[in-house]
């Protein structure tokens, strides 16, 4: 039984008819070719399909694509408006990446983030992150591309 | 790994959403799908049909009247934490919402799932026993309504029935001299409770404690609430060493062991989370 949905995602609107059990990340990735959301686990923990769902973090391997009806999304494929945005440029420069898996993941949630706590302690941006696993950086570099991150949006 | 196939309804009202459970026996309430969808993705469960009661608009906001406070099945964490009403009427459940999973899952899940799916690691559980909430719940024979202590019967199972759906939560409105607090000891890894634990004191004009309660989640099968230590209080003058000897006398018969922590050190856990959130409590009392 396939079920009508419509999205808007990344500012272009999206019909698609889909299976009740399509996962979001399934069809971000899959069906709409955005593949820099990732999936790296099957247990809801890793972060690293994270988009946002009307303006908030959510885990897309953990949302229905017909739960997502109606709604805006963002992945890290739209985050960018022309240059990088101050969170792109600031994992840049800040080293916070390694292998990458988890860095579009990670991005949307320090967006998510610094949205609702525009000048976060060192110690609530590594709860606001919990949500978010890296095999790689150990997360220092992370922290501190979030602190970057605040400073240029507050500047 | 995706779910199996399943046949999914959304209805826009609390009857018709009822109206599909009794006629479907393997269908399934889906709310924040964020206990559901894991285990529906690991297979583990299968059901024929969902019925997705997040856009049901009676399931939705928090509202206060009459001294308490009414809340929604399908509010979220996230919602819960911030609530200025939550936080002022019953602190316990606002520090429960807000220490749940990561912000990711807390923009999700609600407070119908949670007190519903009733996980003994779950964080709403053990506020909601402690600050004496009532349970609405709607089914086709109309609905009623029950107390946190009758609500949750043993491991992961409620008082409801599987076409009744749990529409709202009342929670007392903390009165001058109440205060509440939650505290949780989470796993490193998975972020659920090996013990939380949730306090309510009442002082008397005089100081003394005039009503009490604790209780627990993680620490065995369901939330319990530890019922002796609470009223051993009563009386009291709340001090620090009265709290500290309460607790000491702390036992739970049924304390649960897992590969994380025996029961034995939960026992002992809980007597430390029990302390911090009766001082918490007493302090905001
Ligand atoms: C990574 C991760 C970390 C987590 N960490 C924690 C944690 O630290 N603490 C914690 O408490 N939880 C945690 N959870 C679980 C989370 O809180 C779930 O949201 C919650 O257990 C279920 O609520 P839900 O709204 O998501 O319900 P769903 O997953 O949609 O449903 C859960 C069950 O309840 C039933 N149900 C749902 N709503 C109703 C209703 N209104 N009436 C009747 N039945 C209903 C469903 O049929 C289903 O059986 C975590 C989850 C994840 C993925
Ligand atoms: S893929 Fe790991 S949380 Fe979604
Ligand atoms: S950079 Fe490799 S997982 Fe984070």
């Amino acid at each position: 039984m396939g079920i009508s949905i419509e999205l808007e995602v990344n500012g272009a609107s999206v019909s698609k008819e889909v299976e009740p059990r399509l996962l979001l990340a399934h069809l971000l990735r899959e069906e709409l070719g955005l593949t820099g959301t990732k999936i790296g686990c099957d247990t809801s923990q890793c972060g690293s399909c994270t988009i946002l769902l009307d303006g908030q973090a959510v885990k897309s391997c953990t949302v229905l694509a017909v739960q997502a009806d109606g709604g805006e999304i963002t992945t890290i494929e739209g985050l960018a408006n022309g240059e990088y945005h101050p969170v792109q440029q600031a994992f840049w420069d800040n080293h916070g990446l390694q292998c990458g898996f988890c860095t579009p993941g990670m991005i949307i949630s320090c967006v998510d983030l610094l949205g609702t706590n525009p000048q976060p302690s060192e110690d609530e941006i590594r709860h606001g992150l919990e949500g978010n696993l890296c095999r790689c950086t150990g997360y220092h570099n992370i922290v501190r591309a979030v602190q970057d991150a605040a400073e240029t949006m507050n500047g | 790994m995706y779910p199996s196939k399943f046949d999914y309804h959304r209805p826009s009202s609390v009857q018709e959403a009822v109206q599909i459970l009794s006629s479907n026996p393997d269908a399934k309430i889906l709310a924040g799908g964020h206990s559901l969808i894991p285990v529906m993705k690991l297979r583990l469960a299968a059901p024929a049909a969902l019925v997705d009661i997040g856009r049901i608009d009676a399931l939705q906001g928090i509202s206060r009247s009459n001294g308490s406070l009414r809340i929604g099945a399908c509010v979220t964490y996230h919602e819960i934490a911030n609530s200025a009403d939550v936080q002022a009427a019953a602190p316990a459940l606002a520090e429960a919402a807000g220490q749940i999973g990561d912000r990711q899952v807390r923009y999700r899940g609600t407070i119908g799932g949670n007190l519903s799916h009733a996980d003994p690691a779950s964080d709403l559980p053990a506020a909601a026993l402690a600050l004496g909430a009532t349970l609405h719940v709607t089914g086709p024979g109309g609905s009623r309504s029950v107390s946190a202590s009758d609500f949750f019967v043993d491991l992961m199972m409620t008082a409801l029935q599987p076409d009744e759906i749990l529409t709202g939560v009342e929670v007392p409105v903390a009165q001058s001299g109440t205060g509440s607090a939650y505290v949780k000891w989470e796993h490193p890894a998975s972020g659920y409770a090996l013990c939380g634990a949730a306090a309510v004191v009442t002082r008397g004009a005089s100081g003394s404690c005039t009503g009490a309660s604790l209780c627990f989640n993680g620490v065995s099968s369901t939330a319990v609430a530890a019922t002796a230590v609470a009223a051993s209080l009563v009386g009291s003058d709340l001090s620090d060493a009265t709290i500290e000897s309460a607790v000491g006398d702390l036992s739970i018969p049924d304390a649960t062991g897992d590969m994380f922590a025996s029961a034995g050190y939960r026992q002992e856990l809980a007597k430390v989370m029990g302390a911090r959130a009766l001082s918490t409590a007493r302090d905001r009392a």
